[in-house]
């Protein structure tokens, strides 16, 4: 058992997540859709922890909290998905290789178990981000 | 008695599927069902007759509150911004139509601003590898008469375009395809098992990042020489095999995706899935096509490549040409340099996509979101103003992912009062001709070309 993991990132689509976002972006089915780490059953043995554990997924561009899952579609050991969206661009590199395109993919993470961290909504996330969050929301 | 409309425009993913059927309200302000469409279209035909969507301009105060004000107010502001502003970057267009980025280019012109839309984060390498090597392309409905061979690269369309494979790419009967799916053979590249490669025949799960290594290795297969026994993790028995589907195929078709253009190699990685379809073409025919992600954003492209000459990333501070260089122009590498000052995202949601170190520059400055929904970017903007659902509430021309343009219509009204994309642009514009004394060109040559909407001018 490792103390933390680095994992090949990716985040992109998923149907779920489409859906929710044109749900509503503060709904719970967002939450739900978006907030989580796709991981491979024996990359999570190797962390030490059980599904549906809250992990801290760190990379050179930040830090999120989001809760690892088993993959619903096959993620092979040692790549890691998180759905596009707001906990996936808390840690998505902005540099582009001048072509104007970030790296949502194809960049490295350290992945920690966080068990009594708390994963916070989009709006926390954004709105933290640029100094406008209030407990309570606005 | 609610009504039946048929033969709907879906403003979802790239496939703008429009054989929708939509079930209307007797008034003709809610949808009730809808058919034919995926979890997606419907979920977002039934969003737009929510009761919570803003119907009015929201500016932020300074305590951190936000304030209804009238639209009159909101032009106002957005008009004095944009003048104000020395290199605004106005951004978004996912999913507006192409009546509204022709207005809002327009404003674009008038402000100096860079004008960019979501290809930047999304196919834009593709963009950069077509103007490098051509775009040996078809549309999808040759796709769905002709192609037997169907390789989806690093795209997942029963995720991202969920009727893209029984409309276009594997189930439909055609008119060489008439087995359907059992005529057709299936090859997916993916670094993950996905719901599309659980369709494949073939499925070559590659080594995350390694798509310019598998490309070269069919290439060089192709063209009759040896390869290593593992290429990007798939063995070489399995590449020889998917090469052979290939070359006796009667027509292949290749879709590709963010597999290629969101990692590394980017635009490299499209330029070599377009030799690969070249070099395809030596054995038999074949064909390539970006996955676009939106109903229309293939339209931003069209439109401002006729206005401008350049699809995106156009940057018009210099006032006197349009000047493009992804890189340099681009959104992100603008918003990370700092060298913008205002930021307009129109239908899109820069708040939630943009990763979160740019959306923290942008926001040093002003900050204004067009938009129907409450969305990231809405919720932290100094502006916000809604405007009817295109595809729902305004109807309007938007480019599929083969860039065959197609009429939308509208099924329901939009809430009392809230304008359309174009019509607030327009106004927007004319706000900043009175601003600056000058005379409102466009909309005054507009006429000639466009007659449906000046009316209510």
């Amino acid at each position: 058992m490792k103390e933390k993991i680095v994992l090949n990132m990716i985040t992109q689509r998923a149907i779920e997540e489409g859906q929710a976002m044109e749900k509503g972006k503060t709904t719970p089915e967002y939450f739900k859709a978006c907030s989580i780490v796709e991981m491979n059953p024996e990359d999570m043995k190797k962390l030490g922890i059980w599904r549906n554990t809250n992990v801290r997924v760190t990379s050179e561009a930040g830090s999120v909290i989001v809760k690892a899952i088993e993959p619903t579609q096959y993620v092979p050991p040692g790549l890691a998905h998180i759905r596009q969206g707001v906990w996936a661009n808390q840690v998505v590199p902005p540099r582009t290789q001048s072509t104007g395109t970030p790296q949502y993919s194809g960049f490295p993470v350290t992945i920690e178990p966080a068990i009594d961290e708390r994963i916070k909504t989009a709006l926390e996330l954004v709105q933290g981000a640029v100094g406008l969050w209030k407990e309570g929301g606005n | 008695m609610p009504k039946w409309i048929t033969q709907v425009g879906c403003p979802y993913c790239g496939s703008s599927c429009d054989d929708l059927e939509v079930l209307v309200s007797d008034d003709g302000k809610k949808v009730l069902e809808t058919r034919n469409a995926c979890v997606i279209g419907n979920e977002i035909f039934h969003h737009a007759s929510s009761p919570n969507r803003p119907t009015r301009p929201r500016m932020r105060q300074e305590d951190g509150t936000v304030k209804e004000v009238t639209y009159d107010e909101a032009i106002d502001y957005t008009a004095k911004t944009l003048l104000k502003a020395k290199k605004p970057l106005i951004y978004g267009f996912g999913s507006t139509n192409c009546e509204g980025m022709s207005a809002v280019a327009r404003v674009a012109e008038k402000a100096g601003a860079v004008l960019d839309n979501c290809a930047s984060i999304c196919h834009g390498p593709s963009f950069l590898a077509i103007f490098d090597n051509g775009y040996p392309s078809c549309t999808l409905g040759e796709v769905k008469n002709r192609a037997d061979v169907v390789l989806f690269w690093g795209c997942n369309p029963m995720h991202a375009h969920p009727r893209h494979t029984s409309r276009y790419s594997i189930f439909p009967r055609g008119f060489f395809t008439t087995k359907g799916n059992m005529q057709r053979t299936i090859i997916c590249v993916d670094p993950r098992e996905t719901d599309t490669a659980k369709l494949a025949d073939i499925h070559l799960m590659i080594d995350q990042g390694h798509d310019y290594e598998l490309f070269d290795a069919f290439r060089t297969v192709l063209r009759g020489h040896d390869i290593p026994d593992v290429v990007a993790g798939i063995k070489k028995e399995q590449i020889l095999e998917a090469a052979g589907k290939m070359k006796n195929g009667r027509f292949v078709m290749i879709f590709y995706g963010m597999g290629c253009c969101h990692t590394d190699g980017r635009n490299h990685n499209v330029d070599i899935a377009i030799s690969t379809t070249r070099d395809l073409n030596s054995h038999t025919k074949a064909s390539i096509m970006a996955m676009r992600g939106h109903y229309n954003i293939a339209g931003p492209g069209q439109v401002w490549s006729w206005q401008f000459g350049f699809p995106y990333c156009v940057d018009l501070s210099r006032g006197t040409h349009a000047h493009m260089n992804p890189g340099e122009t681009s959104s992100i590498d603008l918003a990370m340099r700092d060298e913008v000052d205002c930021f307009v995202n129109v239908g899109t949601d820069a708040g939630a996509h943009f990763p979160i170190e740019a959306v923290r520059h942008l926001k040093k400055h002003p900050f204004i979101t067009v938009d129907p929904n409450i969305c990231m970017a809405s919720e932290i903007s100094d502006l916000h103003i809604p405007v009817r659902v295109v595809g729902v509430e305004e109807p309007g021309v938007v480019y599929r992912m083969d860039n065959v343009p197609i009429q939308f219509k509208k099924v329901v009204d939009g809430p009392d009062g809230v304008l359309s994309d174009e019509e607030l642009f327009d106004r927007v514009y004319e706000r900043m001709c009175e601003l600056t004394e000058t005379e409102p060109i466009w909309i005054l040559n507009r006429g000639h070309a466009h007659g449906s909407s000046t009316a209510e001018q």
